[in-house]
């Protein structure tokens, strides 16, 4: 088998942290428990969970922007380390971020243009300055901007026209991978589903890996061939999209499934079978499943035993011990 | 049909800027009853938020109203100060979508809801306290006595918007005007705090929801009302505009709803294009050039509006015209 063009293994990232009060004590909030993960070249693969998830953390420790306490990234087979500038650089050319929030990811002194002509430059370096704006120019046209847009500020911009812009700024270095962090969960709706078919189109055209981290999971599926779900920082399900959606073993994906708002009168997505997040202070010890607090079905070996990711059905996994269980909310 | 609280007609909103005049509502006409909840749905820019932040008497200073709104029998445009300071925050109450700066960071939980009912003298220290925790309680927060001793940033964001719910409940307000109240929300708080505020409705509270996403409004709304480029272009019942929406707007937006029950194998059918810029001035339909019913008349003629028992249009090629009176 060839080698994927992404690898996480055993990826474990832990944050310090302080409890309020005078006597402040130094604690540590696991963001990432020993995840693995896998995605070969040019294929999609979403990562949902609610905030706190850890799915950001991960989008951040594949670009090197955290170091991991334990386990390993690789890109293309290769190590990737944060103090390994060299690599770094390269994989950067390679794998491209989008963040939430359009108008912070864009330098507001900056117009479009140069903020895009920025990351050409940095990453290729090119010298000929009408070639480089040849280039701007089609990579705007690409994702749906008048190219004369290049001498406009982000505040002249809408929501959408800005995070066309920094797609078009992650996108001209023709990136293997493009990771997606919350990329349109700001948006309305109308301009979501344009941004929504952009990256789907992009996706296509170059054959570019998608990378798609978002809360909600309607988004997902329409983009996305896998899925991965986080809680807590544990990789709880991972499958094909179509068996993740018609057949969900983790009852927290079914949660999640039933939170997502349906364009259907009556429908009451206040009555998923889900129940309030805890505070993190009451959120039951390590040991055992994480989600038993809030699971309908979690029984005393939920409480002892932390759930292995089992291989379910042809490349479906889950992480639970009573997969699939029949859930009343 | 039970009471009408909040009844506005005609009303325009304008703002003057160094670049000329935008007129940012335009002849906007909207009831809300007794324990019903309105949605008003459209796009950034809509006018949505600048219509009611009118009603309220909260325009920035460059903003002018024309027209009429008046809540249980009260003309709120063109109402003093004093008057408006009454109303506000006791029998109409608003939410805003920011949970982050909704809170005020140094006062505690307890203190803030306190202090609603307590600066106009409307409880003793006792029954703030008694009223604070009923309303933590109401919107589904565990443990509220101890939350009255905690501070905004020890909670995370859908634990902050919902005591931004429970602060406008205090006095119990008869209507509710909540302005995105989950946009920044995961989607399971985000049906947490839909099912709080469904059950204050039924319990009576009038409700304005504001909002982008037609899927978040389907099973709280009773009414919808669709806003385009500053005016209403569609009011129907929730089921028909959802079965039957008789503006090509309403239908595209819609169809934006990313779903989880629609293949996903095509493309997600959103709306191209973008609303006019609200110094422009529209000839016809302000949709018409994003619409793909539009025909000459929708770019020249004015819009009609045609208006039946429980449900209004404007538009020239309307997808239906069941229950619009025709």
């Amino acid at each position: 088998m060839s080698v994927p063009l992404l690898r996480v293994r055993g990826l474990s990232v832990q944050y310090a942290t302080r409890r309020p009060g005078l006597r402040a004590r130094a604690g540590t909030v696991t963001a990432l428990d020993a995840v693995n993960l896998e995605l070969a070249e040019g294929r999609s693969m979403g990562v949902v969970g609610e905030s706190g998830c850890g799915k950001s953390t991960l989008s951040r420790a594949i670009l090197g922007l955290v170091e991991p306490q334990a386990g390993t990234v690789e890109w293309r087979g290769q190590l990737v380390r944060r103090s390994d500038a060299a690599v770094l650089k390269r994989m950067r050319r390679e794998l491209q971020g989008v963040c939430q929030d359009p108008f912070g990811s864009l330098d507001p002194r900056m117009t479009i243009g140069e903020s895009v002509a920025e990351a050409l430059d940095a990453l290729e370096g090119i010298r000929d300055p009408a070639a480089a704006a040849r280039r701007i120019a089609g990579s705007l046209e690409e994702v749906g901007l008048d190219p004369s847009l290049a001498s406009r500020y982000p505040h002249e911009l809408s929501g959408g026209q800005c995070q066309r812009a920094a797609i078009a700024r992650a996108t001209i270095v023709r990136p293997r991978l493009l990771i997606c962090d919350e990329a349109v969960s700001a948006l309305d709706v109308s301009v979501q589903a344009q941004i929504v078919n952009l990256l789907r189109d992009l996706s296509e055209r170059h054959g570019m890996g998608l990378l798609l981290i978002s809360h909600n999971l309607a988004v997902v599926r329409y983009l996305c061939q896998e899925v991965v779900v986080l809680y807590r920082g544990r990789l709880v399900e991972r499958g094909p999209r179509d068996a993740l959606f018609a057949a969900p073993l983790h009852p927290y994906t079914r949660a999640l499934l039933a939170a997502v708002p349906r364009p259907v009168p009556g429908a009451a997505p206040w009555a998923a079978p889900i129940r309030a997040m805890a505070d993190p202070a009451d959120l039951p010890e390590a040991a055992g499943c994480l989600y038993r607090g809030r699971c309908p079905a979690a029984d005393g070996m939920c409480a002892r035993e932390v759930p292995a990711l089992r291989d379910a059905d042809a490349g479906h996994l889950a992480a639970c011990h009573h997969p699939g269980a029949t859930l009343v909310g | 049909m039970s009471r009408t609280l909040l009844a506005i007609r005609d009303l325009d909103v304008d703002f003057d800027t160094p670049r000329g005049r935008v007129r940012a509502v335009r002849s906007v006409s909207l009831d809300v009853a007794e324990g019903e909840c309105v949605a008003v749905v459209g796009e950034s820019g809509s006018g949505k938020t600048q219509l009611f932040l009118a009603c309220l008497g909260l325009l920035a200073a460059q903003g002018i109203v024309r027209g009429s709104a008046s809540f249980a029998g009260r003309e709120l445009v063109g109402a003093d100060a004093t008057a408006l300071n009454e109303l506000r925050g006791t029998r109409l109450a608003i939410v805003f979508q920011d949970p982050m700066n909704a809170l005020t960071p140094h006062l505690s939980i307890g203190r803030q809801l306190a202090e609603v009912v307590l600066d106009r003298g409307m409880m003793n220290a006792d029954q703030a306290r008694a009223r604070s925790l009923e309303v933590l309680e109401a919107v589904g927060l565990d443990d509220a006595p101890s939350r009255l001793r905690q501070y905004p940033h020890q909670l995370s964001g859908g634990q902050r918007q919902r005591v931004a719910i429970a602060m406008a409940l205090m006095t119990k307000p008869s209507l509710l005007i909540a302005d995105e109240p989950t946009t920044a929300l995961d989607v399971t708080v985000q049906a947490q705090v839909l099912g709080v505020l469904h059950q204050a409705t039924r319990q009576g509270l009038g409700l304005v929801l504001i909002t982008h996403d037609l899927g978040v409004v389907a099973g709280i709304a009773h009414r919808v009302a669709v806003m385009y480029a500053g005016e209403v272009v569609e009011i129907a019942p929730v089921a028909e505009l959802f079965s039957a929406p008789a503006h090509p707007y309403t239908s595209a937006l819609l169809d934006s709803v990313p779903r989880l029950d629609a293949p996903a194998d095509g493309r997600l059918p959103g709306i191209e294009g973008q609303p006019p810029p609200p110094q422009a001035s529209v000839q016809g339909c302000a949709f018409a050039p994003r619409c793909p019913r539009a025909v000459e008349a929708c770019r020249s003629a004015a819009v009609p509006q045609h208006r039946g028992v429980a449900r209004s249009v404007a538009c020239h090629r309307p997808l239906t015209l069941e229950g619009l009176g025709a």
